[in-house]
């Protein structure tokens, strides 16, 4: 609960005005009911102060939280377009009016943005001007002592026959000594401490702000590019060497830092034994690299899941791996027309790889331009025969007994027609399949096996096969900002959720039968139970100074204090307070002293 | 324990014997309680004729031992009586003695609405009640080593941090809830009444765990291989014992208030037909309620802190800080809804119910980005080892 309205129940008029500004410990906007003043500025004004009450930060703030919940159901575009394909080709007539709602992109939809937008501004309309109003705080000295003690939350008196001088400068040194900020004034103390609670929130909120300074930039000046390299085989950083790239505004393919390296090998583990057989254990990709333009000067280095290779601004990471069989493509007259490492794109954990192999240059047959093309499977740890209905599936990811399933086509592959193509998959439309016997033409092949074509096509052989690895080259900065908005946000948190803002006042007056009267009060958020222990240690060692006299008969204030709660609780059933206050509040009076 | 790599199985094998073992006492536990919670109906707070009579009893309880020796001392003491005013909407005041010397603060009265005071536990003032309460004690205790050395054993016998997978992560699940309740017992916070609750959660989640969600002990898929498990997943894992705790605590605030405004309107009984003794018996609405948000308050950072190292293992691992997983958007939604509650705290008109709705949303979005979103949903974070 906020302290503002420990006492601030409206109904039985509001208390003091000095009260009023002795029990504001926040500088938490205060609620405005209605428009002030009239015409568009007064709407204005109105309209300002809502959007950054806290009222309106708690319903964007929740707002912010239903709107994230499409994204974690419906794919997105951006975590896995494949998926959304697949998801769009099942759900025909959803996907018209999800592409409006911008359902795929959720994240960076106008109304997830909207909302964000909207509760930066309210943080900044809110936190803004909190930061000055603390500031004033800071300046100005702790809050007088209200009149009436009685009505803070918790209150202690006694009577003593000390002087009211000796008790407040005693109460002055020993609130000194507990660290509170002090200030006396005549017959008062006034003391007030934990303004790290405020420091910290405020922190908070603003690191937000770095946080959100710092995915701006990173979204402005960044840029990932990934590339599938086969072992034996090495990338520079440049736009042409790379399958794909992604830039910003300020990073564009031009900027890119110039590195590169060599794959040399790449190596997986695999459990071998019990329910997990199969699970990866550890995949390392052996590099050696550079930077700069000079190739030759290389350093070894090992990209691995966890570690990515930070090289000239950009970092690199493993992000996948596969096999890449080698393969040759003979004509009819016996010549090499295809001999490359080709990547198989694995499609299940034990990575059962689908591949296809392009040969544009095959020349001539018959004496017509011909292509061929072949696609097909890449087992690392086939089975002794497939069934009918599975297909060819690995059954293990480690290359334990590597085989191969391709069929082959004929035709033009419609590489030369200038439209870009996958590379992983063939345009059938322009293809026919051979064939042999009647049934479509196909063959499982070992490594070092070679397969006859029907039709006098020529051969393919299987010679063997090497591991690829995929890797992301990006380049982000920003993230150092991003990483403080973090940690200074953390830091906020605590000190603003674990750290209590509290007063205390005591006061010493001389009462009409000559003794002392010697109150203190204290205020703090109630969710502090410890201002009361506070209050009562502080008021012990008090009484070292100030000790208090035998009460012959109730003392007047304590009385007052209970009739006084009464007004402030308009809505609890006040009987219960008047008549047994007496005796309650101020126990066993005789056995108070020494 | 280099020896330990050595007899991985032998020590896997103890490991799942300790958690059924520790499921099995944690059930037991769970049987104590309610003969508690059943005695203490009977002997207890029936009538409210009795109730104060009780309270006051209750209330001495609390500190009978300070109290004996406060009035033995009282003569050299140096007492201060501090009169309380309650926040919440109530008139009662508390008050509270200093004894010099001694550092004690002593409850000695509280007076007016009996709402206000804390109730006098499960088992009410029934003597049986009590001695069950004890037992489920000792028992929660004795489960909770189990557990602990169950998740422990399993740890050396892979040599890793053991929260890989699901499984895993439910075993030292059971650690932390059982051992947050355990921890403001010793702390000595009045927290009795959430034996029950915590034993219940506690004895489901290893009985799902052994049962659905059993992995066998093995090493990490490569994603894994990293010291922010050790960090990342610890903090989750911490954050939810105690996000369990704050949630017992929130929903029987809820109702324990509803309670009094029946009591209030004149209206028998509990809510949902329950039986009023189990409110009465009850800590305050008031003490509920700031229980619930001192937890979450102190776990929000630690939870915030969870995200932000989720975020810094995401880019070394995949590339990326973020990216929007479902496991990352839920625990985005989480840390939200937390910040919601937290706001709605300092809000005017939605402090109190409102409130704790919202901290029991938070909760569930919790439970869901831990049961749901592994289960159901595919994302990076699969490796759950389910499914
Ligand atoms: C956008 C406008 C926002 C406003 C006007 C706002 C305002 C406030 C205020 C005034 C407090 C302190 C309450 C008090 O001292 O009693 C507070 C606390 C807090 N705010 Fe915000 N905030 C905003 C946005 C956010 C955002 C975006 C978050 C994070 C998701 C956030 C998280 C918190 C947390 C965790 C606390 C601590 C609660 C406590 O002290 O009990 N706030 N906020």
């Amino acid at each position: 609960m906020s302290d503002t309205d420990l006492k601030a129940t409206p109904g039985n008029g509001q208390p003091p005005a000095d009260e009023a500004s002795a029990e504001r410990l926040t500088s938490a906007p205060v609620e405005s009911e209605a428009p002030t003043g009239i015409g568009v500025f007064g709407w204005l004004r109105w309209t300002w102060r809502q959007l950054t009450s806290m009222r309106v930060a708690l319903i964007l703030l929740f707002l912010l939280s239903v709107a994230a919940i499409p994204g974690s159901l419906i794919p997105q575009t951006a975590e896995n377009a494949f998926q959304v394909q697949t998801w769009q080709a099942a759900h025909k007539d959803l996907t018209p009016i999800y592409q409006k709602l911008q359902l795929f992109n959720v994240y960076s939809s106008v109304w997830f943005s909207a909302i964000y937008i909207l509760l930066f501004v309210s943080l900044a309309g809110c936190i803004i001007p909190r930061t000055w109003q603390f500031v004033g705080v800071l300046r100005a000295k702790p809050p007088a002592a209200p009149a009436n003690l009685t009505r803070m939350p918790v209150y202690a008196a006694w009577h003593t026959d000390a002087d009211p001088a000796t008790a407040v400068a005693a109460a002055q040194r020993l609130l000194r000594r507990r660290r509170f900020r002090v200030h006396g004034s005549g017959s008062a103390v006034a003391g007030e401490k934990g303004y790290l609670r405020e420091v910290g929130n405020l922190l908070f909120h603003l690191s937000l702000f770095a946080l959100l300074a710092g995915f701006a930039w990173a979204s402005l000046a960044s840029g990932t590019g990934g590339k599938l390299v086969i072992e034996g085989d090495g990338y520079t950083n440049t736009l042409t060497q790379m399958d794909d790239f992604n830039g910003s505004a300020f990073y564009g393919p031009n900027d890119l830092d110039p590195f590169g390296f060599h794959l040399d090998n790449f190596t997986a583990t695999y459990q071998l034994t019990g329910d997990q057989m199969g699970q990866p254990r550890t995949f390392d990709a052996n590099v050696h690299y550079w930077t700069g333009s000079d190739p030759t000067r290389t350093k070894g280095g090992v990209i691995s899941v966890n570690h990515p290779l930070e090289i000239g601004g950009s970092k690199v990471f493993l992000i996948g791996h596969g096999y890449a069989p080698v393969i040759t493509v003979k004509d009819g007259s016996g010549k090499v027309v295809y001999h490359d490492a080709v990547p198989f794109l694995p499609q299940d954990p034990n990575l059962t790889s689908t591949g296809v192999v392009k040969v544009g240059d095959y020349g001539q047959k018959d004496g017509k331009k011909v292509q061929l093309g072949f696609s097909g499977f890449f087992l690392p740890t086939a089975p002794d025969s497939f069934g009918p209905t599975t297909g060819p599936r690995s059954l293990f990811p480690g290359d334990a007994n590597p085989a191969m399933v391709l069929t082959a086509y004929e035709g033009d592959l419609g590489t030369d027609s200038g439209v870009p193509q996958n590379i992983y998959q063939l345009d059938l439309s322009h293809l026919t399949q051979l064939q042999q016997d009647g049934q479509p033409a196909r063959t499982k092949l070992t490594p070092g096996q070679g397969w006859t074509l029907p039709d006098g096509y020529g051969s393919i052989s299987f010679d063997g096969y090497k591991q690829w690895a995929s890797f992301s080259v990006s380049h982000r900065p920003g993230n150092t900002v991003a990483l403080t908005g973090a940690m200074l946000a953390i830091l906020g948190l605590i000190g603003s959720l674990l750290v209590q803002r509290r007063r205390i006042w005591v006061r010493a007056v001389t009462t009409p039968d000559g003794r002392t009267l010697v109150e203190l009060a204290g205020l703090a958020r109630s969710e502090s139970a410890k201002i009361a222990e506070e209050l009562a240690d502080l008021a012990v060692d008090l009484q070292d100074d100030a000790p208090a006299l035998d009460e012959p008969e109730e003392p007047e204030e304590t009385d007052a204090s209970g009739a006084s709660a009464e007004p402030d609780e308009p809505d609890g059933p006040s009987e219960s307070a008047a008549p047994d206050t007496p005796a309650d509040a101020t126990p066993s009076a005789p056995e108070t002293k020494e | 324990m280099i020896l330990a790599i050595g007899v991985n199985t032998q020590l896997s094998g103890l490991s799942d014997k300790l958690i059924y073992s520790a499921m099995f006492v944690y059930a037991l536990a769970m049987f104590a309680h309610m003969f508690e919670w059943t005695f203490g109906s009977k002997g207890g707070v029936a009538r409210r004729s009795a109730e104060q009579a009780s309270l006051a009893a209750a209330a001495a309880q609390v500190s009978v031992t300070e109290q004996v020796r406060a009035a033995k001392e009282a003569k050299a003491a140096k007492k201060v009586t501090v009169t309380v005013a309650s926040a919440d909407g109530g008139t009662t005041t508390l008050t509270r003695t200093a004894l010099a010397g001694e550092g004690a603060i002593v409850v000695t009265s509280g007076r007016g609405e009996e709402r206000e005071i804390d109730g006098p536990g499960a088992a009410g003032t029934s003597e049986k009640g009590d001695l069950a309460g004890r037992i489920a004690i000792s028992l929660t205790i004795l489960g909770f080593a189990c557990n602990f050395g169950g998740v422990l054993l399993r740890g050396l016998s892979v040599m890793r941090f053991p929260w890989g997978n699901m499984y895993e992560f439910s075993c030292a699940f059971g650690v932390t809830m059982i051992g947050t309740y355990l921890l403001l017992l010793a702390l000595g916070k009045p927290v009795r009444w959430m034996g029950l609750p915590a034993v219940v959660a506690a004895t489901l989640t290893l009985g799902l765990a052994t049962t659905v969600l059993y992995t066998a002990d093995e090493q990490l898929v490569p994603a894994l291989h990293s010291y922010w498990l050790g960090i990342h997943v610890t903090t989750a894992i911490i954050c939810g014992g105690a996000f369990y705790a704050a949630f017992a605590s929130t929903a029987l605030y809820l109702g324990r208030e509803a309670y009094d405004k029946r009591l209030a309107a004149g209206l028998p009984g509990g809510p949902f037909r329950t039986s009023a003794s189990v409110w009465e018996r009850l800590p305050a609405t008031a003490t509920l309620d700031k229980l619930s948000y001192r937890i979450n308050a102190l776990v929000f950072p630690l939870w915030t802190f969870t995200i932000i190292a989720g975020a810094i293992w995401a880019e070394s691992a995949w590339g990326k800080y973020w990216e929007w997983d479902p496991k990352e958007t839920w625990s985005f939604i989480t840390w939200v809804v937390y910040a919601c509650y937290l706001h709605a705290r300092a809000t005017a008109g939605w402090r109190g119910r409102k409130a704790g709705y919202l901290a029991l949303l938070a909760f569930a979005c919790f439970l869901f980005n831990y049961y749901g979103v592994n289960i159901f949903i595919t994302g990076k974070h699969s490796y759950a080892g389910v499914g």
